[in-house]
């Protein structure tokens, strides 16, 4: 009998090991003549314990890890391909705790198919949402989408229906749809997680993108620091486009659609979306002046719709099962669920997807289990560089992209990053701004300048010279950067400095009681 | 004014072969770009007006493409490249003293390349295994949860390599 089993080939799993977990596996099973398949699938989100080893057996995926391959032999010994007991076995996969509690509509097939396998893909669900839009009209499949209540997952939580409705009526000879996959927010990986463990998915959600707009052509800008990620989605283009999922005449309807994947070169900027055009365009990623919108004049100057790879990934589900079926998840008008990335300093990092609605401390504690470090937890920044620190007083506001909000608080692409009592806010603080000035695009000066002055301000204040002026001045120069940038990188970089600022000025030298 | 060596032949048929074959793509600079670096390792400043000339673009564009992106590097570089994620996740972490572990250890500073030409050094901004920082990426993979004992693990592996 051959025995199926599971090593991720995730970048994660594999910056833990899992290529050596996996040739050791196979050596040692040639050793003892014993049959196994090995299949590389996506990672499951549980990060602490990959490399992860699945084993199938007749009651389900059983989970081993962390294993590395000094462990192998152990493992077989103790009759892993049964799915025998060992001090790393974790049981069926499917009950863990941390899995089990989840909400995977995005993440569905994730960590569970081989990713380049239509078969796989099409058994979990896969194509299901295309299939049922080539049979509609083309305003019938927006209509779905904006009944979702889907809003758009790279930051800005704009609502994809309506975006995909103005290019629907836009009249032009070409259209695009481009999938930002520059995911250049710190705290965060959901997208590579997606384009590694399950590439068709975004191309199904493009390629519904474009039967629903009007457009027959799509570019993927991934980041050049993801190389697996771009790989993987070439494979499963590939892949697609020989099994008529993509292409000319997708499944005989007459339509069709056709994917390039580009990639970036290290700029975070290019995460905006004007930029990004720019860049695919072969120039400086310098941000554009809106309007024209993308949506009427984007890329080459033609109406395109962009959206992060979370917005389309959750396209194909939300056509197979209905928009109903989506919105029933959430909160407010933060509808379905979203892919939070809990990382830093916690015991359980990894990807939980979970309906909006839930509080950071039901993150942090019930699923991350608090520090690795064992110390308390002071402060989590969320929604990436641009996202505020938000203090423990803060951690049962429900996660709701109005009620982050109401308290200067964003929440971004999901991104949670985690500090214990040990971290420094104006370190910090200093970091954002610093951030800033390397990733400017230079277009507008208080961006470009203010950033520059906000280190050397937030230096004098570690350095305690003049502390109540040189905050005075601090304010001030975020007030600027908030209301005089052209885009989020300069009016958004204050959120972090600003939230520091007001939730830990001990860590500024002022004393807690003046400061509140 | 240029310091840098004129292309050899083979360099020269690389860029010939590299500009004919995606000249005529939709916004082919990139392409372009990425196919050189990938080729040669680094983007000569002599390749600038074989590309500029193929694309019909002024230089001076071409050249404001190639420095306004951190990825495309006007100078070589070493045989490995070794980049340390400086963000949040991995400041949580500890990625401080790991910075300062892989300079004082390599004998670089960032933008820097050993003299025996083994390693570059530079810092990134997130590589996308935030759950298991702090992380480093070592050409096209990544390393996850790297202390400094980890650290050294993977340069002497290089190194042996
Ligand atoms: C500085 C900056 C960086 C950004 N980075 C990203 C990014 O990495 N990924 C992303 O999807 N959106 C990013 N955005 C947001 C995009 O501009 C845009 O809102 C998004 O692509 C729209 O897609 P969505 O509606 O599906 O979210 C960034 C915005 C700014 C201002
Ligand atoms: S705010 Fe900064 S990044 Fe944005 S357009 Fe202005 S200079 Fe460029
Ligand atoms: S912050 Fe270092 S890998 Fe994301």
């Amino acid at each position: 009998m051959t025995t199926r089993i599971y090593v991720p080939l995730d970048s994660s799993a594999e910056a833990m090991g899992a290529k050596k977990t996996a040739a050791a596996i196979v050596a040692e099973a040639e050793k003892r003549g014993e049959k196994i398949e090995l299949v590389r699938n996506g990672s499951r989100g549980l990060y602490w314990l990959e490399p992860m080893v699945e084993v199938e057996t007749p009651n389900g995926r059983v989970a081993y890890g962390p294993v590395n391959a000094k462990d192998v032999a152990g493992l077989f010994d103790a009759g892993f391909l049964k799915g025998e007991k060992h001090v790393l076995c974790h049981g069926l996969t499917e009950e863990i705790p941390y899995l089990k509690k989840q909400e995977r509509l995005t993440f569905a097939r994730v960590g569970i198919i081989d990713p380049f396998s239509i078969d796989d893909y099409t058994k979990f669900g896969g194509f299901d949402g295309l299939k049922k839009a080539l049979k509609m009209e083309p305003a019938a499949i927006v209509k779905e989408v904006t009944d979702s209540g889907l809003r758009g997952r790279g930051g800005a939580a704009f609502p994809t229906g309506i975006k995909w409705n103005t290019v629907l009526g836009a009249q032009a000879d070409q259209k695009y749809i481009v999938c930002n996959a520059d995911e250049g927010d710190s705290g965060t990986f959901s997208d590579r997680m997606l384009m590694e463990g399950d590439p068709m998915c975004l191309i199904e959600g493009m390629t519904i993108a474009g039967l629903a707009v009007g457009a027959t052509k799509g570019y993927i800008y991934c980041r050049e620091e993801y190389p697996h990620s771009i790989n993987n989605l070439n494979v499963a283009i590939e892949a697609c486009t020989k099994a008529g999922y993509l292409g000319k005449n997708i499944l005989g309807s007459g339509k069709d659609f056709e994917l390039i994947v580009r990639e970036g070169a290290g700029a975070y900027i290019c995460g905006e979306e004007t930029s990004l055009m720019e860049s695919i365009e072969g120039n400086r990623g310098l941000v554009r002046f809106k309007p024209p919108l993308p949506a009427l004049q984007g890329l080459f100057g033609k109406p395109t719709v962009i959206n992060n790879v979370m917005s389309l990934g959750s396209v194909p589900i939300i056509l197979a099962k209905g928009g109903e079926f989506y919105k029933n998840y959430g909160m407010g008008r933060s509808r379905g669920t979203l892919p939070f990335q809990l990382t830093g300093n916690l015991k359980h990092g990894g990807l939980v997807e979970k309906a909006f609605g839930l509080t950071l401390r039901e993150l942090l504690y019930d699923f991350g289990g608090g520090t690795i470090s064992g110390r308390p937890i002071r402060a989590v920044q969320v929604g990436g560089p641009l996202g505020a620190y938000v203090p423990e007083s803060q951690f049962d506001i429900p996660l709701d992209y109005e009620e982050y909000a109401k308290v200067g608080a964003m929440v971004g692409h999901g991104g949670l990053v985690v500090f214990d009592d040990t971290v420094d806010l104006a370190n910090m603080a200093r970091y954002a701004m610093e951030f800033c000035a390397i990733e400017s695009c230079g277009k507008c000066t208080p961006c470009r300048i203010g950033s520059t002055r906000g280190v050397e301000t937030i230096d004098k204040i570690i350095a305690g010279k003049e502390v109540g002026k040189n905050i005075a001045l601090l304010n001030s120069l975020c007030d600027t950067m908030l209301n005089g940038s052209l885009c989020a990188l300069g009016g958004m970089a204050p959120y972090p400095v600003v939230s520091a600022l007001k939730h830990f000025p001990e860590d500024f030298g002022i004393d807690k009681t003046a400061a509140a | 004014m240029t310091t840098t060596p004129a292309l050899s032949d083979q360099q020269k048929k690389s860029l010939d072969d590299i500009l004919a074959r995606l000249k005529d793509e939709p916004g082919p600079l990139f392409p372009i770009l990425h196919a050189i670096q990938d080729e040669l390792g680094w983007v000569p400043d002599e390749t600038v007006p074989a590309i500029a000339r193929a694309l019909n673009r002024s230089r001076a564009e071409i050249h404001g493409v190639i420095t306004f992106y951190h990825h495309f590097r006007r100078h070589p570089v070493g045989k490995h490249m070794v980049q340390v994620c400086r963000a949040e996740a991995c400041q949580a972490m500890g990625c401080t003293s790991l910075e300062e572990h892989a300079k004082k250890t390599l004998g670089i500073d960032y933008h820097g390349t050993t003299a025996d030409g083994q390693f570059s050094l530079e810092a990134v901004y997130c590589l996308g295994n935030c759950a298991l920082s702090p992380s480093i990426r070592v050409n096209d993979d990544i390393v996850g949860k790297v202390s400094k004992e980890r650290f050294d693990e993977v340069i002497a592996e290089l190194r042996n390599a």
